[in-house]
């Protein structure tokens, strides 16, 4: 049972404030039964995911009564989530407080990348776990101890399958996918798309290069998700970016500044 | 392989539930599985025989219900059988399409001793 959050998720992931101490806490549990006769059907009628959301819920309470616009970006391997963060992170320097967790399987790769822009950042390695969970959040986000009118990027770990089941508590999903990678991808991996409200097209740039269709590949996504927002970017050459500033500063909570 | 997480909360719930009753043995478990759940049931089945071993799983048997999608389309008010997320109303061939069914991810039942 983890004493701090009260939650008993077999947790084989590890997190890692960058730049801090090490943070981490076993979770067992152990029941002992008498014996007694008879059958009994239990009917159970519960939702598997639902310890997942039960936290996922608690982390978005946090952060709506913290007025934090937690995003969670989800992609395939090197779409370019951290790319588009490097270059987020630097452009808009000093416009908001920004926070970052990264998921990986291993290594603080990614988080290097990050703290190196100034920005504090946790690194979660998920081991064999192919996506975050809200549990692995939530103690994340203990350790970070964000402010007030933040932005926290949620950067998942790079797979297009898992991830779409496991809510974090995350006001939106934005879903990244790159001109190397296919144009059919919204519809063999149809429930990131579905779950997702932006998608950002990244690696633009190497659309000479690629048989790549910006409007199927929007029209596949559509198919999926009427309503998904577009966004096409070049995290190298720097192009469209302004359009994804413009979209983070628009979602991000008005509140009086003190 | 989000199929083995999932088997360990599915676990979970069935040592929590065991837990709070006098039995000791689970003979049974009933699952709902919705056709649209994102569950591969072979990743599924796999990451089962895995994750069970030395468990109160280990000897119960697994019934599992398979729950067909059904999509409601926005435009029309059609209700049809849904096995893609990405195919269109079959009457109008709008997308705007609420699933009804098919995301269970459930389970139904226990049997204990
Ligand atoms: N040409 C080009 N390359 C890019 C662009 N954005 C990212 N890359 C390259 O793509 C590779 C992967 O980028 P990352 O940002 O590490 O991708 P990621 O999604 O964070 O990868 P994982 O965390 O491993 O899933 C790197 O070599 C980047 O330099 C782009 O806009 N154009
Ligand atoms: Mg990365
Ligand atoms: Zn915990
Ligand atoms: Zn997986
Ligand atoms: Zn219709």
């Amino acid at each position: 049972m983890c004493a701090t959050c009260g939650c008993d998720a077999n947790a084989s992931s590890s997190i890692k404030h960058i730049g801090e101490h090490d943070h981490g806490h076993d979770h067992s549990q152990h029941h002992d039964h008498p014996h007694s006769h008879g059958k009994t059907i239990i009917e159970v009628e519960k939702d598997v995911l639902h310890e997942n959301n039960l936290l996922a819920q608690r982390n978005r309470g946090y952060f709506d009564a913290k007025n934090i616009l937690a995003l969670n970006l989800v992609s395939s391997p090197g779409s370019g989530k951290t790319s588009l963060l490097e270059r987020t992170l630097t452009d808009m320097k000093g416009e908001f407080p920004f926070y970052v967790i990264e998921g990986d399987q291993q290594t603080t790769r990614d988080a290097d990348r990050i703290h190196a822009t100034g920005t504090k950042v946790a690194q979660i390695n998920t081991g064999k776990g192919c996506h975050l969970d809200a549990h692995m959040i939530l103690h994340a986000v203990q350790g970070m101890k964000p402010v007030e009118n933040a932005i926290l990027f949620i950067e998942n770990v790079g797979n297009l399958v898992c991830p779409a089941m496991f809510d974090l508590g995350e006001k939106e999903r934005v879903v990244i996918i790159s001109v190397t990678e296919g144009d059919d991808k919204p519809i063999k991996y149809p429930d990131m798309f579905h779950t997702s409200t932006l998608c950002i097209i990244n690696k633009i740039d190497l659309l000479p290069y690629v048989p790549f269709s910006l409007d199927k590949v929007k029209s596949y996504a559509r198919q999926v998700n009427p309503a998904l927002e577009f966004i096409e970017v070049s995290c190298t050459s720097g192009e469209g970016l302004s359009g994804w500033y413009q979209w983070l500063k628009e979602k991000v909570p008005v509140t009086e500044t003190v | 392989m989000h199929e083995l997480s999932i088997v360990m909360s599915i676990l979970d719930i069935a040592e929590k539930e065991l837990a709070k009753s006098n039995a000791a043995h689970i003979e049974e478990i009933e699952l709902e599985i919705g056709e649209l759940s994102g569950i591969d049931m072979q990743a599924f089945d796999f990451a089962w025989q895995q994750a069970v071993k030395s468990t109160k799983l280990e000897t119960a048997d697994k019934i599992v219900t398979h729950i067909p999608g059904e999509g409601l389309c926005m435009d029309c008010e059609t209700v049809f059988p849904m096995h893609e997320l990405y195919k269109p109303c079959p009457v109008c061939g709008h997308h705007f399409i609420t699933l009804l069914k098919g995301k269970e991810l459930r389970v139904k039942s226990l049997v204990i001793n």
